[in-house]
């Protein structure tokens, strides 16, 4: 297959330029493809696919009850990022996460940010994901957003912005890991001559940071607590319990008891130093938080807040994965750091606020609404790709309720080129590095590239037929 | 200084010895299905058509009675082999063992759980069809994927406390099983008084050897077939694997090895009772065995093993009356 009839079109194009040509990073594995005798990258392609299913790399799609598992769908040509731009993506992530521990943090002690009038305290007191079951709570080192999988786009400018924090439960990383793998396995020539950054010491470092957040004990037990198999995410829990080689824990196999927290072992019970939670808060414990909860450990905050277990991410970290919130985190970095934001954010209009509500009103085929507390790819209005119909609906929902939305311009998000049936296309990408913060904040060397498989869409998840592909950090000094 | 072993969690227990029976009754069903084809295919031509029988060692009979009407062989294998409803289908048992494997999934190594999904891709796929190309085959294959998983899960997982689990599981179930394959002869072909000792009749204790992949160890320890000595073989023998006292001794070990109480005593009922009846079997003789009616000794084997299984339960998994394990 050859990249001969591939077009950019009008679209920032991660692998050629305007002209055609391939970007200088990107020249060696543009020939290595090329230089393929005809049939082979879909060969590959398929033999990477049933390696995914074999591997039951898959993910549970809610509300189909047929096959509730799928393979993630996968693209075997990888999206690189020159050690250049990614260096600028790693400072933006570290001063990024820095300034929304210092804002969560402030949120829960003085909210000396509100008294200061940077943001309108009635912003963070309506923000759904805001817990006041977390005012005092000291977590190790002030830290709350252990492990974030911030999302960034490209325009067509070629900037990366940044879309969504996801600081709750961010998930994804274990296709990192395995698309690094599948790749690795399926279609080795394709790294010679490259020095891409190997993303697998990723659990290693999970691992590290965990332990560290342990109230003092000399082997701290850390536990991953999973709502269990029928979640979404199911697999990617026990890949990194797997990997990190603890224990795959569900809320009935915890217990509190005299302060501290148990598991249900064959010899009895053993006490749990670290949890690293993949349940919302809301579910977390039913004495602190939705009383209906069966995925919890009743009396597991109280253990918490005695600083008897630690707890990533902290429980409150939501309040500002707040989309409202996001767009005031620019203000954050200058107010606790006194700098500028290195990665910027998407302009957004916030329709609480009376002239932005009326710009997107009169705007809305034009924006990208979001609901401020939904993720996924859920409750949202792409504007250009949307009925008149879904217009009014929205502008109904709007008016109802101004501080659940928000808008942005429709941006035109970058393209890769994908393997479409025999030949290859541009579809649009986004990119989800991930970020470890214990007493240091270090970034995954790689990430998340997901793709909006269906031509001319722009929603990456999922959950809403999105793919993915390995993304390739280039080594400093090398071809970049 | 050594690290100590990482504790179980009970539902991890529950999880892995569940997995490990229904691997192995997934295999034990393909040699059912295809000892008794094989012996059919040999049978002239107004016997050829016992599927009755089979059907009767389950213990599901009014089931398939109810769901099926006649024992023909098409209806037979839609059953033990595929019947998604039928819990103790080939189909059924890796489902079940693939759900275990699926919550314990950072438990068991990621060789077991590729293993485990090839077998259920394989099984979903052959489901499709009205019956398989070649039952033989079909058997074949469901029991080298059996024995794939058994060999990667013997070499990539540590001996550990959940190994020893997915040991026991095996081991026990494998017992049981053996005993139901040995019914299929005796309930099945009784053989009619003029048959016995007859070349015929060789043939079928052959095929019986054959289907648990005894044939050849048992050539070479007794020579002549026999079946007294068959049985005593296959339920007796202190060296082959699948013999239901070999299997016994195993699965005694496995729970010694997990509690750490000396051989020889007990620290809990289904030590007890897995004791007990290893050494009912150490010292048994087949002839008496004989002489008391072989198929009211497998029943009454076969209760004590479902006593041990539920002893086991209670002493290890203990939170077995909430409900929630995945099992059938």
């Amino acid at each position: 297959m050859r990249f001969s009839a591939y077009r950019t079109e009008s679209f920032y194009d991660e692998m050629f330029q305007d002209d055609g040509t391939p970007r200088p990073h990107v020249r060696l594995l543009v020939d290595t493809i090329e230089s393929l005798s005809d049939g082979h990258l879909l060969r590959y392609q398929r033999a990477a696919e049933r390696l995914l299913l074999q591997m039951g790399i898959t993910f549970n799609v809610y509300g189909d009850t047929a096959g509730t598992e799928r393979i993630f769908p996968f693209d075997l040509i990888p999206r690189i990022i020159s050690a250049g731009e990614w260096d600028l993506i790693e400072r933006g992530l570290v001063q990024r996460i820095h300034a929304l521990n210092a804002f969560i943090d402030d949120i829960y002690h003085d909210q000396k940010i509100l008294k200061d009038g940077v943001i309108p305290a009635d912003v963070i007191l309506s923000a759904a994901s805001y817990r006041k079951q977390c005012h005092g709570l000291n977590p190790p080192w002030r830290v709350w957003c252990h492990i974030t999988g911030t999302d960034l786009v490209r325009d067509r400018d070629g900037c990366f912005y940044v879309l969504e924090d996801n600081l709750r439960v961010p998930s994804g990383v274990s296709y990192v890991l395995e698309n690094r793998e599948v790749l690795k396995r399926i279609f080795p020539a394709v790294f010679e001559g490259l020095s891409v950054r190997p993303v697998n010491e990723y659990p290693s470092r999970l691992l590290e940071m965990l332990e560290s957040l342990s109230p003092g004990e000399q082997n701290p037990r850390v536990v991953l607590l999973t709502p269990g198999i029928y979640n979404s995410a199911y697999f990617e829990h026990s890949f990194l319990a797997q990997q990190m080689g603890v224990q795959l824990v569900e809320g009935r196999d915890l217990v509190v008891s005299g302060g501290d927290v148990f598991m249900r072992t064959t010899k009895g019970l053993e006490r749990v130093h670290v949890i690293y939670r993949r349940v919302d808060d809301d579910f977390l414990d039913p004495e602190v938080f939705r009383a209906d909860s069966m995925l919890g450990v009743p009396g597991l905050m109280a253990v918490y807040r005695a600083g008897r277990v630690a707890l990533a991410n902290a429980p409150g970290n939501g309040v500002a994965d707040d989309k409202v919130i996001y767009a005031y985190v620019p203000d954050m970095i200058r107010y606790y750091d006194g700098e500028d934001a290195i990665l910027p954010n998407v302009p957004t209009y916030l329709c609480w606020r009376d002239a932005d509500r009326q710009y997107v009103l009169e705007h809305l085929a034009e924006l990208v609404v979001k609901s401020a507390n939904e993720s996924g790819g859920y409750g949202m209005l792409v504007g250009p790709h949307s009925t008149r119909a879904a217009q009014e609906e929205f502008a109904v929902r709007i008016q109802a309720n101004p501080r659940n939305y928000i808008a942005q311009p429709t941006l035109a998000l970058s393209r890769a080129p994908t393997i479409v049936d025999d030949h290859f296309e541009g579809r649009h990408v986004d990119l989800r590095p991930y970020v470890l913060c214990g007493k240091e904040i270090s970034v995954l060397p790689g990430g998340l590239t997901r793709v909006a498989m269906k031509k001319g869409s722009l929603v990456v998840n999922s959950s809403q037929g999105g793919g993915s592909k390995d993304t390739w950090v280039l080594a400093p000094g090398g071809q970049s | 200084m050594i690290t100590p072993a990482q504790p179980l969690l009970s539902r991890v227990a529950d999880a892995v010895y569940w997995m490990a029976r229904y691997i192995e009754r997934a295999e034990n069903v393909a040699r059912f299905l295809d000892v008794n084809h094989n012996l059919m295919l040999d049978l002239p031509g107004v016997f050829s058509s016992q599927w009755q029988p089979i059907i009767n060692t389950t213990g599901d009979r009014a089931l398939f009675a109810e769901r099926y009407g006649e024992a023909t062989q098409q209806n037979a294998v839609r059953f033990l082999a595929f019947d998604a409803e039928y819990p103790n289908s080939i189909h059924s048992c890796i489902l079940a063992a693939r759900e275990n494997a699926r919550s314990v999934r950072e438990t068991i190594s990621s060789e077991m759980w590729q293993q485990i999904n090839t077998l259920y891709l394989m099984i979903t796929e052959e489901a499709r069809k009205a019956a398989p190309e070649s039952l033989p085959e079909f058997c074949h294959e469901v029991r080298m994927g059996c024995h794939l998983f058994e060999g990667i899960t013997h070499s990539t997982v540590s001996h550990n406390e959940a190994w020893h689990f997915i040991s026991a599981g095996r081991r026990l179930e494998r017992a049981d099983k053996t005993t139901r394959i040995l019914d299929v002869k005796y309930f099945i072909l009784l053989p009619s008084v003029a048959d016995v000792g007859t070349p015929f009749d060789d043939v079928q204790w052959a095929a019986l050897l054959k289907s648990v992949s005894g044939f050849e160890m048992y050539r070479k320890k007794y020579g002549r077939i026999a079946p007294e000595r068959i049985v005593e073989f296959l339920l007796l023998d202190g060296e082959f694997p699948r013999a239901v006292r070999y299997s016994i001794g195993q699965t005694d070990e496995a729970l010694h090895s997990i509690t750490g109480t000396p051989r020889g005593g007990f620290s809990c009922a289904s030590e007890q009772r897995i004791g007990l009846l290893r050494s009912e079997l150490d010292f048994a003789r087949v002839e008496a065995i004989l002489e008391g009616g072989l198929h009211e000794f497998f029943d009454a084997l076969q209760t004590k093993m479902n006593t041990i299984d539920e002893c086991i339960g209670n002493d290890f998994f203990a939170r077995r009356a909430e409900g929630a394990r995945v099992w059938v």
